[in-house]
């Protein structure tokens, strides 16, 4: 099977790890080869929190610089950083809603303009999926589904060898039964947000 | 039931490479688990805690990997497995312990993690622990993959009953934190009750039983070779005239290259998995079917250079590379498309274009580095400690922990660190050879499990510092892992009891002793000031619950707080606190409700007393 490589990028506390633990339960129910891997440690300490995922017989768990097929990004900023992942035939999907790190607070930064954000992704890489995953996930009833609200749109897009009823089955299986019913909603939420972005 | 405790042989589960290890342990019958908690270690542990609470297996946090590994070292010559978990550079602590026991060996079988980190994605350096197998002469394997990793436990604890020898089992972050579909074993009925029967002259080391224990390590050395030789996890895959030798993550790396470069029948590669001691007969049969050969491996030339060694010998002339210039570097982790380029350069094979994008014209981002959560208490309590030696030229030697990050500006707080307890020896050093204020800070768990010594050391040779010990009663940075000086009952984890600070302190001498909680400011910064004006040893026990751990006891927060509009833009709350919790709109000082614990410590600091409780919604 051909090989797919997803990098998730998020801050930590958004909820990547549980939508990785998603979308390799998915992947088993389907038996579709996956590995990943994740750097964790500084995960709650705000810092930036990446999965890289691959799909298919590729035996690294490792995403190299310009070789991620989709890049998945919980806040525009730490999509932006993770352009150096992306290539030309790269499909990104961004939530567009924003968390200013504390560099920024504290006068030591400056966060871009969140439309040159957009032009320059759009400008480099093959396609660019964005909008407000965290107004859609409170949409659904807890911004804590912001995840879910994402896994949506990367199932839409086609690029992963994913269904959305095994990400469903997953999502039950693997999130707190008190969420499962926000969670399922958020999904369908960014699902259908893409699709009609597409 | 733990989801690692299924019975169902030939089930499959995504694993974390670190839950692959620790499923391996209990497909083995490990009846001893011990421990000093480490990233990239940690979840091999944490999975055997939460086992050993349903199951016979004995586990113990220890109070540090020395500790760990002579409890271990006790069981397994009492005949019943054990496995020790540490990060790399615990090994260094436990080294003492290790290169003897080596010379004594096991009855039962032993193997001791050891969790590598090329790149320091959590460590203070990358040491290369291959060369703890080659100064210790006991055998090592290391896993390419994160099956692997399972399999190559149960086998490790094989070759070191054969052997009777504790084997290193050595991981990078890649393995530890990788994740994959695992295939299970059966789980044994095995023996967990030990019996040692006394054997002094080849258990008590004095000179004359070590002469003769010496002698055996090499013995068992040579038996150790030839078992590496017919080892299944040493693998030669493909054909060709041209020859990689790798190692560890390395291994997958590899073996993607070359399938992208289309060279499968040009390259051979042979697959080192039992790296101590290396297979000398099968790579000097490799060597003999290349032109040329490539070694790929994390780190130092470890591999490279026992292989050109055993070309040496065999009168081998080929060209055998490995670190160089546009090959590999002895620095950070590898990655794929650094493998295939190296591959791909040296062996002049073509590689396809790639699509690359232009990134020179991306705005500045700025960085998002970890912080101390919103409403720790290091905090606080540097914040009174800066406070507290406000005109004071002072030296702030730190340690390890979640309070590192204490040395970021704008707190500053963070002079000088070399390991696990260095704060406490250092200050030592700095108080005595230098005529500034010495202040240092260590955390709960790192003063037990070595911050004591050099305390005691401090009184003895009458030093004059002072020491912060921050007890947020947990080891928070790995995880919230138990330490002598955690409330086991808060946890309602009962057989175990509880080591007092306070009273460790008094005992090593120390004459003034404070306890003060951080979150009260004022009275926090009127006693600093006090133990810093004493002339000697002082103590200060800064003891306030961890935010996160507090957050998981189900403890209730504090109500969040926000600021009126009293706020007059000091931004004495951002500037000099810096807490994560506190954003700016549209120029407006604003508290984010969710990240807010309500420790009220920017309240009290706050020159307008612009910022006060939510009220209930």
């Amino acid at each position: 099977m051909d090989t797919t490589r997803l990098i998730i990028v998020a801050v930590g506390g958004q909820g990547n790890l549980l939508a990785s633990k998603v979308i390799g339960d998915a992947a088993l129910f389907a038996d579709i080869p996956i590995r990943m891997s994740e750097i964790h440690g500084m995960a709650q300490r705000g810092g930036v929190v990446e999965s890289a995922i691959v799909f298919g017989n590729a035996k690294s768990t490792i995403i190299a610089d310009g070789e991620a097929d989709v890049l998945l990004g919980f806040e525009p900023l730490e999509t932006l950083r993770a352009l150096n992942k992306c290539n030309s035939d790269t499909i990104v999907i961004s939530n567009l809603a924003q968390l200013s790190p504390f560099t920024v607070t504290l006068g030591s930064g400056v966060y871009p303009n969140l439309k040159s954000i957009q032009a320059l992704i759009r400008a480099k890489t093959a396609k660019l999926i964005a909008f407000d995953a965290t107004a859609l996930a409170m949409e659904a009833g807890n911004v804590m589904s912001t995840n879910m609200v994402l896994l949506g749109a990367l199932v839409q897009s086609g690029k992963t060898p994913l269904s959305s009823d095994n990400i469903k089955k997953a999502i039950v299986n693997r999130t707190k039964k008190k969420f499962v019913e926000f969670n399922i909603k958020a999904f369908e939420l960014g699902f259908n947000t893409a699709k009609a972005l597409a | 039931m733990h989801k690692l405790l299924t019975e169902h042989s030939g089930q499959k589960m995504l694993l974390l490479g670190n839950e692959a290890i620790a499923r391996g342990a209990i497909e083995a019958g490990t009846a001893v688990a011990t421990t000093y908690p480490g990233t990239p270690s940690s979840e091999i542990s944490v999975t055997l805690f939460q086992i050993s609470r349903e199951t016979d297996l004995y586990f113990e946090y220890s109070t540090n990997e020395k500790v760990a590994l002579e409890v271990a070292a006790a069981a397994a010559n009492s005949g019943v497995r054990s496995l020790c978990v540490m990060k790399h550079v615990g090994l260094n602590v436990a080294a003492d312990a290790l290169l003897t026991l080596a010379y004594i060996g096991v009855k039962g079988g032993l193997v001791i993690i050891s969790a590598d980190d090329p790149y320091m994605f959590s460590s203070q350096n990358e040491q290369d622990n291959r060369y703890y197998a080659k100064i210790s002469g006991l055998p090592m394997v290391e896993p390419s993959s994160v099956e692997e990793a399972k399999d190559m436990v149960l086998y490790a604890f094989d070759i070191s009953e054969i052997l009777q020898q504790p084997v290193l089992f050595r991981t990078t972050t890649r393995i530890n934190h990788s994740t994959a579909s695992v295939s299970f074993g059966k789980i044994p009925k095995s023996k967990m009750q030990g019996e040692f029967t006394k054997d002094p002259f080849n258990y008590v080391t004095v000179p004359a039983v070590s002469r003769n224990l010496h002698a055996k390590l090499l013995k068992t050395l040579e038996k150790a070779e030839k078992i590496s030789e017919k080892s299944e996890f040493n693998f030669l895959t493909g054909n060709g005239p041209l020859g990689i030798i790798c190692n560890g993550v390395s291994y997958s790396y590899v073996a993607d290259a070359v399938k992208d470069l289309n060279a499968e029948d040009q390259i051979k590669i042979l697959r080192i998995g039992f790296s101590h001691p290396m297979p000398q007969a099968m790579i000097k049969h490799f060597l003999r079917g290349c032109e040329k050969v490539l070694v790929v491996e994390e780190g130092e030339p470890y591999m490279e250079e026992a292989i050109k060694a055993f070309a040496q010998e065999d009168g081998a002339v080929i060209s055998i590379k490995g670190k160089g210039q546009n090959l590999f570097s002895r620095l950070y982790e590898f990655n794929p498309a650094l493998v295939r380029q190296s591959i791909a350069t040296y062996f002049d094979l073509p590689q396809g274009s790639k699509k690359t994008i232009n990134l020179s014209d991306l705005p500045e981002i700025p960085q998002r580095p970890p912080s101390l959560c919103a409403g720790c208490p290091h905090r606080a309590t540097f914040y009174a400690v800066k406070k507290a030696s406000e005109g004071m030229e002072t030296i702030c030697p730190t340690d390890i922990g979640c309070y590192t990050l204490g040395f970021l500006p704008p707190l500053s707080m963070g002079d000088f660190l070399i390991c696990m307890g260095s704060s406490a020896g250092s200050s030592c050093g700095f108080s005595k050879i230098t005529n500034k204020k010495v202040i240092s800070f260590i955390g709960d768990s790192t003063f037990f499990h070595s911050g004591i010594p050099g305390l005691i050391n401090a009184v003895f040779n009458n030093h004059n510092f002072t020491m912060v010990i921050l007890d947020n009663g947990t080891t928070a940075m790995t995880g919230n892992q138990p330490h002598p000086g955690v409330d086991m009952q808060k946890r309602n984890l009962e057989g175990y009891n509880r080591v007092s600070i306070e009273e460790i302190v008094k005992a090593a001498g120390v004459s003034h002793i404070t306890v003060i909680r951080p979150y009260r400011v004022k009275k926090s910064v009127t006693a600093i000031k006090e133990a810093l004006n004493y002339e000697g040893v002082s103590v200060i026990i800064s003891r306030e619950l961890c935010t996160l751990y507090g957050k998981s006891l189900k403890k209730q927060k504090g109500k969040p707080f926000y600021v009126t509009e009293k706020c007059k833009n000091h931004r004495d709350c951002i500037s000099k606190l810096a807490c994560p919790a506190f954003f700016i709109k549209d120029n407006q000082v604003i508290i984010d409700p969710v990240l807010c614990s309500g420790c009220t410590v920017c309240a009290q600091i706050c020159p307008e007393h612009a910022i006060l409780p939510l009220k209930d919604s």
